[in-house]
């Protein structure tokens, strides 16, 4: 049988064959690999949070690490009160674009195994110069004093805006109190040599990162405000 | 024994005479986005060679049955098939590094070479010489990302596959990174540079 080539016929059939092995070639990769995809995104996860508390792991051991670390796990909502157990399984980036009263928010406790302190983490979401940017902030038991900060992005300027996630950085937000005088008020970032016009504890912006670091400034305000209840109540436990 | 001569310059031809980056200038884009650090230039070079040679031997053991009306689109939708297929296996096999290369490795798709080959040589010739030829011009490729990479992490972190190579010794008598060096205007020079060593040692390379 002579086919002709150049005929429509043949095109559009040649097309669906091709599309069709493709696809489902691809189908089959994604299918088998995403276990392992997701327990590379886990593993990562668990990583930076144990990095907010100064906790680093060989890549083998991240999991074990942080259920011997996180040794409990829930969701408040704005109120304070307890609405869930499991927040690793929370999308902290979708819920942070949500009204503040509807608000998952997702608390990690952490047991230090060498003198039994315990720390609150919270997840913060939020944008920079060219994407998204993200952390972790522990907290002492006391609702108010900052234990550790993490902070990552996806696409800041190397050398500028990345340097957020330096400690150099992140390491300024330790000791740093998120209550001052009664009142609820997050840790800030602003220029080195200014203040900020409320009294509210701040730390040295990156130099060349303006927009980066406004974006951590933004972020700290926005994901921490929905935890005041939470945090009252811890302090004045 | 033609035939023999033909694939061994089919092969090793890219890597220096007809270097796709240096002579050709194909693929600048990722060149300069992913080679600020060692690794990543490695395995974005391995991913390319992977996909190049295979998009080649397919593209060619299908090229007499390709209506020619859509022939750019069936390569089209046999490279971006394999991009998937690789970046699916580095999120699952290597994390880190695809987190790095992020968008690069989907932007493979786009990379001139790729659609070069394909269509200068893949198209016309059978399936051994164009995996060759796919492999010859992935590894030119992936040598001037890496001799990219190794200047620019050397010079730019004092770091080389993270590994501290610059003694602490030289910071403390005042050697500073050049910060410079991470940014990607820092690859076309080295780029540039590797054009310029290029050509003066290959004389018929240099135009009037």
């Amino acid at each position: 049988m002579i086919m002709n080539k150049q005929s429509n016929s043949y095109t559009i059939i040649y097309i669906i064959a091709l599309v069709l092995v493709v696809g489902s070639a691809l189908a089959l990769t994604a299918m088998a690999l995403k276990p392992l995809q997701q327990e590379n995104a886990d593993a990562d996860k668990k990583r930076q949070i144990l990095a907010s508390v100064h906790v680093t792991a060989e890549a083998d051991e991240i999991s074990s690490t942080f259920d011997r670390y996180v040794t409990d796990q829930f969701i408040v909502n704005e109120k304070g009160e307890r609405i869930g157990d499991n927040a690793f399984a929370v999308n902290v980036a979708n819920e942070s674009k949500e009204a503040a009263d509807i608000r998952q928010l997702p608390v990690y406790i952490c047991t230090l195994p060498d003198n039994g302190a315990t720390k609150y983490i919270l997840p913060v979401y939020g944008a920079g110069l060219w994407g998204p940017i993200w952390g972790y902030v522990a907290l002492d038991a006391d609702g108010s004093t900052v234990y550790g900060a993490y902070f990552a992005h996806q696409g800041e300027t190397p050398g500028l805006g990345a340097e957020i996630e330096k400690p150099a950085f992140s390491g300024q937000f330790e000791g740093k109190q998120m209550f001052k005088n009664d009142r609820f008020l997050p840790v800030t970032v602003v220029k080195a040599g200014q203040k900020p016009l409320g009294d509210e504890d701040y730390v040295d912006a990156v130099s060349g990162g303006t927009i980066t670091s406004k974006g951590v400034a933004a972020m700290l305000t926005d994901c921490l405000m929905p935890y005041k209840n939470f945090l009252e109540t811890l302090r004045t436990r | 024994m033609a035939d023999k001569v033909s694939n061994k310059s089919v092969l090793f031809n890219p890597f220096s005479k007809n270097n796709p980056v240096i002579v050709q200038v194909l693929g600048i884009c990722s060149v300069l986005a992913v080679t600020a650090k060692l690794e990543p230039s490695i395995v974005m070079g391995l991913s390319v060679i992977a996909v190049l040679a295979f998009s080649n031997v397919i593209i060619s053991l299908l090229r007499n049955t390709i209506p020619t009306n859509i022939r750019i689109i069936v390569q089209l939708v046999v490279v971006a098939g394999l991009v998937v297929i690789v970046s699916q296996l580095l999120q699952a096999y290597a994390y880190d590094v695809s987190k790095q290369l992020s968008v690069f490795i989907g932007l493979i798709i786009t990379n001139c070479i790729l659609m070069g080959r394909l269509e200068a040589f893949a198209m016309a010739n059978r399936p051994w010489p164009s995996f060759l030829d796919g492999i010859g011009n992935g590894v030119g490729y992936a040598i001037i990302l890496v001799i990219v990479g190794f200047f620019r992490e050397l010079l730019g972190s004092g770091t080389l596959l993270s590994y501290q190579v610059v003694p602490q010794a030289f910071y403390e008598a005042g050697y500073v990174n050049n910060g410079l060096m991470i940014l990607p205007p820092m690859a076309l020079i080295v780029v540039a540079c590797i054009i310029w060593v290029h050509r003066s040692h290959n004389k018929e390379l240099q135009e009037d």
